[in-house]
């Protein structure tokens, strides 16, 4: 399930950005998101020059265009709902076309950035920006056992669901319930078998 | 409810994003100076928790299914410091790894779901459970400091939008406040469901975490409490009540003006108005307030019927520390 989120997270393609420094990526891309949102709508240049720069990135990338097309359309309720709601009032100086190509200009930047950059050299750039330690770490961990957590609650789901069978409506949420908060108590079971392991090698 | 980047402008990201840059700051010196060092892990654990939790999906009527969002589930574990902590790791993890939410967008994530909905929820939490001690009370206190963060958490993102001017306010207000109130029952529901389950197995987990810090010092929530207030007075404040007020001769200033949003198409939800009162924002309020207290009759009645009388009178001893 979390490699439909991920898509190529595990399998990365090796490409020319792949060496790029994470930083000058990261500042690239924070500032071609910073300019997207502050220039005002009528400057058709920016969007049109922002668009073919990313297109190129995306040749460079190797990135398969069907996963980034599905990353995409995310998107697509946020964007349905402001046109929706711009029908029904419309709104002075902000058209919905505007906002779409705005966020998708952003989002496949991020998206870019997040397939071709390690999370463990974003954490690196963040550390040398002076984020709080403690902030770097919960982020280190969580990127960590994400991926296990995760796991688990699959493997729970379907211990469930082999060995229970389909249950009303309300007996169902309590189950389910239940195997949320397992998750709870082994990730912090867990938690303190890291801090041991930790400890063991030195962490203070 | 994870605003993308091109939703919000420059000013509303600024604003937001320094809103929640003082809390974020305020959550870490409190978790730095309070939490003892084995429990550091946890925060990291807590959020990878809340990331998978979010895809145990709830089967809802229809077809359709809900997941917990656990905002003040985490805050009730392990304090509001901690709180903020756990969920902006969520939204910064959620933000570069999967692109869901925006960057520029970060600041305005944060403030509406992890200092509103997880540290203004902990509060009206707390308050709940000062009421009404004991294991019945602290399930009302869930379910209803749930569906309130749930519901103003989605109001300030309804009121970002607006003062960008991607949307106009009635509408955003109208749309994001319903669907919230009902996406804020189940997440109360399941909230309570996922405590309550976890208190029967580790009744120490929850409680070893808010006894460290047992008596909670009044200062702490004045400080979160202010951001909240001050953020609402910046994002929703204009628009509920329409103060002629200095922002809006910044906004105005700033190329923002406020008439280009009176409402060209009446309202989408009139019913949500109460008949019989003039002024708009004072119906709006008398409604929400109608709507939060059924929500509360329902989170007393929930917490009757899923905690059973023989729990509720062994555990009253012990957990009326409140």
């Amino acid at each position: 399930m979390i490699d439909d989120w991920v898509g190529h997270h595990h399998s990365r393609p090796h490409s020319p950005l792949s060496h790029v420094p994470a930083a000058l990526k990261l500042g690239v891309a924070i500032a071609i998101i910073v300019i997207t949102v502050l220039v005002p709508g009528t400057r058709v240049s920016w969007f049109v020059g922002a668009s073919i720069f990313l297109a190129l990135v995306v040749l460079i990338s190797r990135l398969p265009l069907l996963f980034l097309l599905k990353r995409l359309a995310l998107l697509s309720p946020f964007v349905l709902g402001v046109a929706l709601l711009n029908a029904l009032q419309p709104v002075a100086g902000a058209s919905w076309w505007n906002v779409a190509v705005r966020s998708a200009i952003c989002l496949l930047t991020v998206i870019l950035v997040s397939n071709t950059t390690p999370f463990s050299s974003i954490l690196r750039v963040l550390k040398f920006a002076h984020v709080p330690s403690l902030l770097v770490t919960t982020l280190a961990l969580m990127h960590r056992y994400l991926f296990v957590l995760t796991d688990e609650a699959e493997r729970m789901r379907r211990a469930r669901a082999s060995r229970t069978f389909t249950r009303q409506h309300g007996a169902r949420w309590r189950t389910l319930a239940t195997v949320v908060s397992q998750l709870f108590i082994r990730g912090s079971e867990r938690a303190e078998r890291i801090y041991d392991a930790m400890c063991a090698r030195g962490w203070k | 409810m994870h605003i993308p980047d091109g939703f919000i402008d420059g000013k509303t990201a600024v604003t937001a994003a320094a809103l929640a840059a003082a809390g974020v700051g305020l959550a870490l010196r409190q978790v730095r100076k309070k939490l003892p060092p084995r429990r550091v892990p946890l925060l990291g654990l807590a959020a990878a928790f809340l990331f998978a939790a979010q895809m145990v999906n709830f089967p809802v009527a229809g077809g359709t299914s809900g997941h917990l969002v656990g905002g003040v589930l985490i805050a009730a574990l392990l304090g509001p410091g901690a709180a903020i902590v756990v969920l902006t790791t969520v939204l910064i993890v959620q933000c570069f790894l999967f692109a869901d939410g925006g960057v520029l967008a970060l600041g305005a994530n944060i403030f509406n779901m992890a200092i509103l909905g997880a540290a203004g929820g902990y509060a009206l939490y707390r308050l709940v459970c000062h009421w009404l001690p004991g294991p019945r009370g602290q399930v009302t206190a869930i379910v209803f400091a749930s569906w309130c963060s749930t519901v103003v958490a989605s109001i300030s993102c309804a009121g970002q939008l607006a003062w960008s001017g991607t949307v106009a306010w009635p509408a955003a207000f109208a749309a994001m406040a319903s669907v919230h109130m009902l996406i804020g029952i189940g997440e109360g529901l399941i909230s309570a469901l996922v405590f309550i389950a976890i208190q029967r197995v580790r009744p120490d987990l929850a409680s070893e975490m808010n006894a460290a810090s047992q008596p909670r010092p009044l200062k702490e929530f004045v400080r979160y409490g202010l951001l909240a207030v001050l953020g609402l007075a910046v994002f929703v404040a204009p628009f509920a009540c329409g103060w002629p007020d200095g922002l809006d001769a910044a906004a105005a200033k700033l190329g923002f003006d406020r008439k280009a949003l009176q409402p060209v198409v009446s309202a989408p939800a009139p019913d949500y108005r109460v008949p019989g009162f003039h002024w708009p924002a004072g119906s709006t309020a008398v409604a929400g307030a109608a709507g939060a207290l059924v929500v509360f009759g329902l989170a007393l009645a929930l917490g009757r019927t899923l905690v059973p009388e023989k729990e509720a009178n062994t555990a009253r001893g012990s957990s009326s520390h409140d």
